[in-house]
């Protein structure tokens, strides 16, 4: 952030009407700038600077009591539990837990619709739909945000076994993956998610333009 | 409620309007009252019993009690859906939004967590894990901080006009925000310096999670647990909170519970298929934090209706990226733009009062406002921004936003 503010200073140095002649000293003036908004823009450094090393205050965690917690899934795969799923057990553990508010075929509702329609009737819906198959980047979100929040009257209840044979069920019925395909740490992050291609980190600037 | 033929109430609050002796309810008013025991507590009056407000200065008042309370003639809320609650912004002055009325955007709704047994687990790419109860955050240094927050789903609109602020834009909000700075604690684990990304977890229903740039957690981010001087409310995230200031609000993780460095994004449901916007060309924005420079006129707007004469057109103005530097107002349907007064001190990535004085003339016209912050970005229209994005609205959608003044007084919403 503080990058961006020397930047609009630069600007703002060069729109007040300074002229210099030589191209050096303007640079060694930004230097300047520079050095003197990264200490005080970046406070919260600066002040910590007086701070001892350590205020020694808390407690060391324990692995055991990590592992409780972290149960977060990167897109790389670490964090995926051992265990695998497949498709046929998942849609049972789906009809069980999830049909009443995704619907029959994860397409009806009443809540978040999660599988493409194949040929919608109307191509702008399939176009603005957030299912997996059609906004999903990466594969491994699935398996995180089900095992985390899911199902929403009992989050936390699925094991891992319900977890993975889920996220296969809906990754074959969106199309990602073959009815016989296995989900496990290994495969899961190699599914191929087409909306991937989609996603572009923030391109706004911090400056006049209107993105 | 006390029995109020034994125990008869002192009634102590001042005279009811005209209105609501009309109203003919069976429940005239409703007043603050004491027991001759000396509770006192909200009673309600029928008619026969009005004239106990008629003279406030020959009835004792209520003595001091242990909690303040709102005028029962003041009735400012929330406008709550499934998902969410709306700040009643039309109905606020100033800047500092009242705890309770501040806006709530939950995941699966707000848990109810004891403070004796909360801890923060920080772990990850640290050199020692470590895990602080909420006493041990209170003995760091404090930082203390007024910035709005604001979720990034904030902008409706309506064909007929008839929309308030609250329905607009009501997913905003400001407190002062107290906490320790998050680079205290990262400096007390011992953060990698080879950590790009954090993951922040609540610990709700919807153990949310957000990944967070680590250069952030050094600017700014403070782990809070008071707002606007006492404990965080259960809904904006008791007994701690994450706040980024002028970061979209999903980000500012409430019930915080771990934190994990990591030098990658965890491409976590919300910043996916969540909190991303199109933008054209079939390409989605992601990791959109900042808040756009946006404002909105609190009055007048609907469902007001306005005099001819004099107007002090108000409204609040605010940028996530800094300061908000100038308020321009158009009282001629953009025509032509004049400067609004601001309100000092201006701060940094906070809502800012802006007032404008308007003679009106009684004649139908358009008043809108747009903010300019210090990065030199303009509020756009509707139409700038649509254009800008291929033609898609969605999150951080920041239009400048008009009021039609009819000729009769009525305010309405058009959207621009």
């Amino acid at each position: 952030m503080f990058c961006q503010k020397v930047r609009s200073m630069q600007e703002n140095m060069t729109k007040s009407g300074i002229f210099i002649g030589a191209f050096c000293l303007l640079f060694s003036i930004s230097l300047t700038a520079h050095k003197t908004l990264t200490s005080a823009q970046n406070g919260s450094q600066a002040d910590t600077l007086d701070y001892p090393r350590t205020f020694g205050f808390g407690r060391a965690a324990t692995l055991e009591e990590i592992a409780l917690l972290d149960t977060d899934v990167r897109p790389d795969g670490k964090g995926l539990p051992a265990g695998s799923g497949k498709v046929a057990d998942g849609k049972l553990v789906y009809a069980a837990k999830c049909s009443g508010c995704h619907g029959v075929t994860g397409v009806e509702g009443p809540n978040d619709a999660l599988v493409t329609v194949k040929n919608p009737a109307d191509q702008k819906t399939k176009a603005r739909s957030k299912t997996i198959g059609n906004y999903w980047p990466y594969a491994t979100t699935v398996f995180d945000y089900i095992k985390r929040a899911m199902p929403f009257n009992q989050p936390g209840s699925l094991t891992d076994q319900d977890v993975y044979n889920l996220t296969a069920f809906l990754l074959h019925e969106n199309g990602l993956i073959k009815p016989d395909e296995v989900i496990n740490a290994q495969t899961l992050p190699k599914v191929i998610m087409p909306a991937r291609d989609f996603f572009v980190p923030d391109d706004r600037q911090d400056g006049p333009e209107i993105r | 409620m006390p029995d109020r033929k034994g125990d008869k109430p002192l009634v102590t609050e001042k005279k009811i309007s005209r209105r609501t002796l009309l109203a003919g309810a069976a429940t005239a008013a409703v007043v603050l009252a004491q027991t001759a025991s000396g509770k006192s507590f909200q009673a309600a009056l029928t008619k026969s019993e009005l004239h106990l407000l008629e003279d406030p200065t020959k009835v004792p008042g209520v003595p001091p009690g242990t909690l303040g309370t709102r005028s029962p003639f003041e009735k400012p809320a929330k406008a709550p859906s499934d998902i969410s609650s709306r700040t009643p912004l039309q109905d606020l002055f100033g800047t500092i939004t009242p705890s309770d009325l501040h806006f709530e955007r939950n995941h699966n709704g707000v848990p109810a967590i004891d403070p004796a047994k909360y801890e923060l687990v920080i772990h990850g790419m640290v050199d020692k894990p470590m895990v602080f109860t909420l006493a041990d955050l209170k003995r760091f240094p404090s930082v203390s901080r007024i910035a709005f927050l604001e979720c990034s789903g904030n902008y409706r609109s309506a064909a007929d006009g008839k929309i308030t602020p609250q329905q607009i834009c009501g997913l905003t909000s400001q407190s002062e925000w107290t906490g320790v700075k998050l680079s205290t604690l990262f400096r007390e684990v011992g953060v990698s310096p080879k950590s790009t990304w954090f993951l922040a977890e609540g610990g709700d229903a919807a153990v949310m999670t957000r990944s967070v740039p680590v250069a952030k957690g050094w600017e700014d981010a403070i782990v809070c647990y008071a707002q606007n001087g006492e404990a965080i409310r259960p809904e904006q995230g008791y007994p701690v909170r994450l706040f980024l200031p002028g970061w979209e609000g999903n980000i500012n993780v409430k019930w915080l519970r771990r934190i994990e460095l990591s030098d990658q994004p965890f491409q976590t449901r919300q910043e996916t298929s969540k909190y991303t916007e199109a933008i054209g060309g079939g390409k989605i924005r992601q990791f959109s934090f900042t808040i756009d420079a946006r404002s909105i006129i609190t009055y007048p707007s609907y469902p007001q209706k306005v005099e001819r004469g004099w107007i002090e057109i108000r409204g609040i103005a605010w940028s996530g990226r800094g300061k908000v530097v100038r308020v321009e107002v158009s009282t001629d349907a953009g025509k032509t733009w004049k400067p609004a007064e601001l309100q000092e001190p201006v701060m940094d990535k906070a809502h800012t009062v802006f007032r404008y004085l308007w003679n009106w003339n009684g004649q139908l016209t358009e008043i809108l406002s747009r903010t300019v912050d210090e990065t030199g970005y303009t509020q756009p229209f509707l139409k700038e921004l649509m254009a800008a994005r291929g033609g898609n609205m969605g999150y951080h959608f920041n239009p400048v936003t008009a009021w039609y003044i009819q000729k009769d007084g009525q305010v309405l919403f058009k959207a621009t």
